[in-house]
C-alpha cells in the first residue's frame, strides 16, 4: 500500500463542512473529463492509487483508464462500498424489504434465480456476496487489490455486533477477487479489538486521524494508543479535520504518529494537490 | 456504573441505526430489539448475542426493560408509547411524535405525572450549529428579529412511487411529516413555537397520495413571521439539507447543519465574533461522541436520552412536550392548505 492514496469526495460534492462548497465542487466535476484531469495531476505528483466510492460515474473512469493501459500500468482503484445514501433513500422509499429487493442484481422472482433464493431462504452471506459482485462489476480489469466496506456499513455492523458478518466479507474478497479487505470506520479502537479478535492479522484500517480529535470517537490518545501496537495498517483520512486544520499543522501532525502506513486525501486544484504531497514527504 | 436495560422496538432504518448506537453504548444492555419483520430478527439472531423478538408483548413477558426506543411507523406510536409509559418505562420515541395534537397532549401528560423520562428524536437540537444558532439568538446577537426562512431539500422520492406506508398521509407518510416535520421543530425550538400558517400548500409532485413539497407563511408567538419552503424531491442534492436564514436589526445568520455564517453590522459584548462575516464550520462546534454511525447529532441524542435515564441530565431537549407544539405545527399547516 503506497504512503499516499488519492480520495474522492471532492468529485461528487461530498463537504463534512460546508454545503455551499460541496455545491461548487459538483459544478466543477460536472463532465468526467474534469475528474480525470485531477487524477492526472495527483498521478504526475506520484500519487497511484484512487480510492473511490461505488458511484455509478466511476464506471466511466474505470473505462478510460482501461483504454490507455499504457499511462495507468501501475494504477490502482480501492473501491469503497456501497455508496451508502443510495441505499439509505431507497429504505425510506420502497421500505427495507423493498430496497433489499430492488438492489440484488436482476429481477428478484424471475431471472437472477440465485439472488431470489438467497433472499427468500435468507441466506445473507449469499445476499451479501450477490451485492459486492454487483459493486464490483465496474472494475473488471482495473488493478484494485483492496476492496473497503464503507464506514456506515461497517460501523453499523459493529454497533449491532454482527462481527460474523464483518469477518465473512474480509473472506470474500479475498477469495473471489484475489484482494485484502479494508475497513473504513469512525470507531478505530472499537473495530481494531473486534477484527484482531475474529483472526485478521494486520488489517486495512481508514480512518479519521488528526490533531484536533475530528470524528475520533473515543479522542486522540486512544486512537495513538492503538497505532503505537503496529498491529494494523491504518489509513489517516479526514487530517485536515473536515479543513478546519492548518495544511502545515495537519501533515506534521499525521507524519509524526508512529504506526500511521498511509494519508488519505483529496483536492481539486493543483496548488493544493502539489503541496499536500510535498508536505507529506518532507 | 448502572447500565440501562433498553429495548428497540421497530428495526428500519431509524431503528437499527438506533439499535447499534445504543448496542456500542457503554452503559446500555440491550434486552430486546423487536420487528414482525423476520428478515430483519433473523439476521441479528444469526450474527449477533442481541435477543430478538417479533412481539412487543411476547418481549414484556420475558423481560423488563428500563427504557425503549419507538421507530415503528408513526400510526403505531401513540398506544405503544401509551402502554410504555403506563408500565414506569421510559420512553424515546421517533419523529414525528404523533398524528394528531389530542394525543400528544395526552402522553406528554402522562409521561410527566409518571416521572419518565420523555425524548423525540429530532436530532438537529444536538448538531453544534445549530445549538449555536440558538444560543447567538438567546443572546439577541442580530438585534431584533425581522424575517426567517426555513427550508430543507433532498433527494427521497424522485420518480413515481410504489406504495409503502409512507406514502399513505393517515399512516404519517409524506414529505410534511417526514422532512417538515424537523424544519418545523428548529424553528420551534431555535426561534420561537409556531402559533399560526396564514397560507400553505402541499404539493404533488411524483407521488399520488401524499404531498412531495410544503410551503407555507408561519407566524410564531413572539410576532415574527416567516417562510417555509420544503421539498423531498430536489435532485441537485446528494442528501438532506436543512436550512435557517434569520434577519435582525443588527444582522443576519444563515445555518445548516456544516456550517454557520453569521454577519455582524456592531459588535456583540462578550462575544468574539468579528462585525462582517464570520464562518464556523461545524468541525470548531461540535462536542465529539464515545461511538460515531452517521452523524455526532444522532449519536449524541440517544447518550443524552442514556444520560437522563441515568439520572446525569436534566431531560430537557426534545421533550414530549416540545414534540406536542411541532405536531400543533404540523396540523396548523394542514388546516391551512385545506
Amino acid at each position: 500500500m503506497d504512503r499516499i492514496l488519492f480520495g474522492d469526495n471532492q468529485f461528487f460534492g461530498v463537504n463534512h463542512v460546508s454545503d455551499q462548497k460541496s455545491r461548487a465542487q459538483l459544478i466543477q466535476f460536472k463532465n468526467d473529463e474534469a475528474i480525470i484531469h485531477v487524477l492526472d495531476i495527483a498521478l504526475d505528483a506520484g500519487v497511484e492509487t484512487f480510492m473511490c466510492t461505488t458511484y455509478a460515474r466511476i464506471g466511466n473512469i474505470c473505462k478510460f483508464i482501461k483504454a490507455n493501459p499504457a499511462k495507468y500500468k501501475n494504477y490502482k482503484i480501492y473501491p469503497c462500498m456501497p455508496y451508502a445514501h443510495k441505499y439509505a433513500n431507497a429504505v425510506t422509499e420502497l421500505g427495507m424489504m423493498g430496497a433489499l429487493k430492488s438492489y440484488m442484481p436482476g429481477n428478484i422472482f424471475t431471472t437472477a434465480l440465485k439472488g431470489g433464493l438467497a433472499f427468500l431462504s435468507k441466506d445473507y452471506e449469499k445476499m451479501m456476496e450477490l451485492m459486492i459482485d454487483a459493486e464490483m462489476k465496474m472494475f473488471e480489469g482495473v488493478n484494485t487489490p483492496v476492496i473497503f466496506l464503507q464506514n456506515v456499513v461497517t460501523d453499523l455492523l459493529l454497533g449491532l455486533r454482527a462481527y460474523k458478518l464483518l469477518y465473512a466479507f474480509s473472506a470474500y474478497v479475498q477469495k473471489k477477487y484475489g484482494a485484502e479487505a479494508g475497513f473504513i470506520t469512525m470507531n478505530l479502537p472499537l473495530l481494531h479489538k473486534v477484527l484482531l479478535a475474529g483472526g485478521i492479522s494486520n488489517p486495512i484500517i481508514c480512518t479519521s486521524f488528526n490533531k484536533e480529535g475530528f470524528r475520533m470517537s473515543g479522542g486522540t490518545k486512544a486512537y495513538e494508543a492503538v497505532a503505537a501496537q503496529n498491529s494494523a495498517r491504518i489509513i489517516a483520512m479526514q487530517i485536515f479535520g473536515g479543513g478546519f486544520i492548518a495544511p502545515h499543522e495537519a501533515i506534521a501532525y499525521v507524519n509524526s504518529v508512529p504506526g500511521i502506513h498511509s494519508i488519505l486525501f483529496g483536492a481539486s486544484s493543483a496548488a493544493n494537490i502539489k503541496q499536500t504531497v510535498g508536505l507529506i514527504h518532507q | 456504573m448502572r447500565k440501562v436495560k433498553l429495548a428497540v422496538i421497530g428495526l428500519g432504518k431509524m431503528g437499527l441505526s438506533h439499535l447499534s448506537i445504543a448496542g456500542a453504548h457503554p452503559n446500555v444492555e440491550i434486552v430486546g430489539a423487536v420487528d414482525t419483520a423476520t428478515m430483519v430478527t433473523d439476521f441479528l439472531q444469526k450474527f449477533s448475542d442481541i435477543p430478538c423478538f417479533n412481539d412487543t408483548k411476547k418481549m414484556l413477558e420475558q423481560v423488563t426493560p428500563d427504557a425503549v426506543i419507538i421507530a415503528v411507523p408513526t400510526k403505531y406510536h401513540a398506544p405503544l408509547i401509551q402502554d410504555f409509559l403506563e408500565r414506569k418505562i421510559h420512553v424515546f420515541a421517533e419523529k414525528p411524535f404523533t398524528l394528531n395534537v389530542a394525543d400528544a397532549t395526552k402522553l406528554t401528560a402522562l409521561a410527566v405525572s409518571n416521572h419518565l423520562v420523555n425524548q423525540v428524536g429530532y436530532h438537529n437540537q444536538f448538531l453544534g450549529t445549530f445549538k449555536e444558532l440558538k444560543r447567538l439568538l438567546q443572546l439577541g446577537a442580530i438585534g431584533k428579529l425581522q424575517h426567517f426562512t426555513a427550508e430543507a431539500y433532498g433527494p427521497v422520492i424522485t420518480k413515481p412511487q410504489p406504495t409503502t406506508w409512507r406514502s399513505n398521509a393517515a399512516e404519517g407518510g409524506g414529505c410534511l411529516y417526514d422532512y417538515a416535520s424537523h424544519v418545523l421543530d428548529l424553528v420551534n425550538n431555535c426561534i420561537a413555537p409556531v402559533t399560526n400558517v396564514s397560507g400553505a400548500i402541499l404539493k404533488n409532485i411524483y407521488s399520488d397520495t401524499v404531498e412531495d413539497a410544503v410551503y407555507g407563511l408561519l407566524g410564531l408567538s413572539t410576532g415574527l413571521t416567516g417562510l417555509l419552503s420544503v421539498n423531498w424531491s430536489d435532485t441537485t442534492y446528494r442528501k438532506m439539507s436543512t436550512q435557517l436564514t434569520l434577519s435582525g436589526s443588527n444582522g443576519k445568520i444563515i445555518c445548516d447543519a456544516t456550517e454557520l455564517k453569521l454577519f455582524l453590522q456592531n459588535t456583540v459584548a462578550g462575544e468574539s465574533y468579528t462585525a462582517g462575516w464570520n464562518i464556523i464550520s461545524v468541525g470548531a462546534l461540535q462536542e465529539p461522541v464515545g461511538f460515531y454511525l452517521r452523524g455526532e447529532e444522532y449519536s449524541a441524542q440517544i447518550d443524552y436520552f442514556i444520560d437522563a435515564v441515568l439520572g446525569k441530565v436534566p431531560n430537557n431537549i426534545n421533550t414530549f412536550a416540545a414534540a406536542t407544539l411541532t405536531d400543533q405545527a404540523i396540523e396548523f399547516i394542514k388546516n391551512a392548505a385545506k
